[in-house]
């Protein structure tokens, strides 16, 4: 039984549906689209696979997808709650601790759905038995604070007022993933750059957040089969070897409305994946060569480059300026687009995009790709983990 | 058509004193029993030590803005935009979230003093919101 789960599993195959307003299929069809691709990816026939792995607010029962792939015998299938955001690296903890306990051997971790066609859940739908989050919605909704912007918004309100930033930082972040999504002929965004003109020009939907400090809603998903690295040296590509993973909810955490903390521009969640992840790994935020960072909007990014060591608190919205998120900067930063420009799918394709940095097949691909660090989650608990090579 | 109203909280064991002394007209904050710690949103065990007794407290109902949004969209049925919704601090040192009325979004700024009143919005519900303090 290994003590660490330090090199001992890789990512080895990733896939994908295109990304759309409009799928035109079902989520479950969509998520047997990407989970195809991404075992074809990896070289691995279907009955290789053995564990199946979602997060939260997924459609797509686990049992659903394996009919699909054939699957004569699953010996693991698990669920991270808390979705939309946090589970997407959370679901490479659940596989790690699977493989490395023996318990299967190849997982696929999964996620599509139709975010912008589709009919979203509605927070105000009770049917059931009373949850704890019905109870807590109900702190919020009433006044109309709904909706993940409304969230986001306080804290970034906060964030300004505390260390006199501007919204320049923001819109620098905003510029800065379409840029690279205007590069990737699979993003939503392929070939529409913006200015900071278009981004001061487009509408506030709740301040102080614009538009454009959103992410996009998309239909579409992607998957990625991991293993043991012992068994990805014999695949196809490079595996991207995990180094370390962690998964983190923090004092006083509620979903989305961590309001109640003494301080509401720190993120607790993101500083204990943050300390997990580089304590397990043996590394730093000056190991880290780029990174996917999870963006459903521009603030989050802010957040998480002082959590994750990459400057100090209260300095993110001067770090970005000077294009240190862009190729050629100091941390190249959701070198895809991000989910603000390539496509919101809560997380999953930040994971796909740090494999392709590993692998050196970014659209955007920086020299240096030793050390990755991918996150998910904002305001919900949250995960991390640095991928690098064999 | 009826009128569209604000969705309602969903009320169970947990939250009800709450709501109940709401509609009494009070702003309240429960209390730990135990060790006296004050705590929102209400919730059955005191995150300090542990007590399952508490009670409530009535607020003075004066605060400040701690953060604040205004919420042009997505526009829900049942509210007016630009909606100002506040994260305010209570002297007694708790934080909840309500609307901050009486005042042009755009004149709120963080920090500034605000107080309650128990409010109908509709015949049905009741809700403690902020305007800018009198004093």
């Amino acid at each position: 039984m290994p003590t660490t789960i330090k090199d001992k599993c890789a990512i080895v195959g990733i896939g994908q549906t295109e990304f759309s307003e409009k799928s035109g299929r079902s989520e479950l069809h969509l998520t047997l689209e990407c989970v195809k691709s991404a075992i074809e990816d990896a070289g691995l026939p279907f009955s290789a696979v053995d564990g199946l792995v979602t997060y939260s607010i997924d459609g797509s029962d686990e049992i659903a997808v394996a009919r699909g792939l054939g699957s004569k015998e699953l010996t693991f299938f698990s669920r991270v709650p808390h979705g939309s955001g946090g589970g997407a690296v959370s679901m490479v903890q659940q596989a790690v601790l699977a493989i490395t306990t023996g318990m299967c051997e190849t997982v696929v971790c999964y996620r599509a759905f139709n975010g912008a066609s589709g009919v979203q859940p509605k927070s105000t739908d009770v049917g059931g038995p009373l949850s704890t989050d019905q109870i807590h919605w109900g702190w919020y909704n009433p006044y109309g604070l709904v909706g993940p912007a409304s969230v986001a918004a306080m804290y970034t309100q906060r964030y300004l007022h505390e260390y006199n930033a501007s919204d320049e930082s923001l819109a620098e972040i905003a510029v800065t993933m379409r840029k690279h999504a205007a590069n990737n002929p699979e993003a939503m965004f392929y070939q529409k750059p913006m200015t900071k003109e278009d981004y001061f020009g487009s509408p506030f939907i709740v301040e102080p957040l614009r538009q454009y400090d959103s992410s996009i809603a998309t239909d579409g998903g992607c998957a990625f089969v991991i293993t043991s690295a012992e068994r990805a040296k014999e695949l196809r590509h490079p595996p991207a070897v995990i180094r370390s993973v962690a998964q983190g909810s923090a004092y006083d955490q509620e979903v989305m409305t961590s309001f109640y903390r003494s301080s509401i521009t720190r993120f607790p969640e993101y500083e204990l994946v943050a300390k997990e992840c580089y304590q397990h790994s043996g590394l730093c935020a000056n190991d880290i060569d780029a990174a996917s960072l999870y963006d459903p909007f521009t603030s989050a990014v802010l957040f998480q480059l002082e959590s994750f060591g990459f400057c100090k608190q209260g300095e993110a919205h001067e770090f970005v300026k000077n294009g240190n998120l862009g190729v050629d900067g100091q941390l190249p930063c959701n070198t895809s687009g991000g989910q603000l420009s390539e496509a919101h799918l809560q997380g999953i394709n930040g994971v796909t995009e740090a494999v392709r940095l590993i692998r050196g097949t970014s659209v955007n691909q920086p020299v240096k790709n030793d050390h990755v660090l991918a996150t998910s989650g904002f305001g919900v608990p949250a995960s991390a983990m640095i991928l690098g090579k064999c | 058509m009826p009128k569209a109203l604000r969705m309602r909280p969903v009320i169970g064991h947990d939250n009800r004193p709450w709501w109940d002394r709401i509609d009494e007209g009070e702003l309240p904050i429960q209390r730990c029993c135990s060790c006296g710690t004050l705590r929102h949103p209400p919730r059955p065990m005191c995150w300090k030590c542990q007590s399952l007794e508490s009670e409530y407290i009535n607020a003075s109902g004066k605060g400040i803005v701690y953060s604040y949004v205004v919420v042009h969209k997505p526009a829900v049925p049942g509210y007016e935009y630009p909606l100002a919704v506040g994260l305010i601090e209570l002297e007694e040192g708790t934080r909840i979230v309500s609307n901050i009325v009486g005042i042009n979004p755009e004149d709120i700024e963080i920090g500034m003093p605000v107080e309650v009143s128990i409010d109908a919005v509709d015949d049905e519900m009741n809700l403690p919101l902020f305007r800018p303090a009198s004093r």
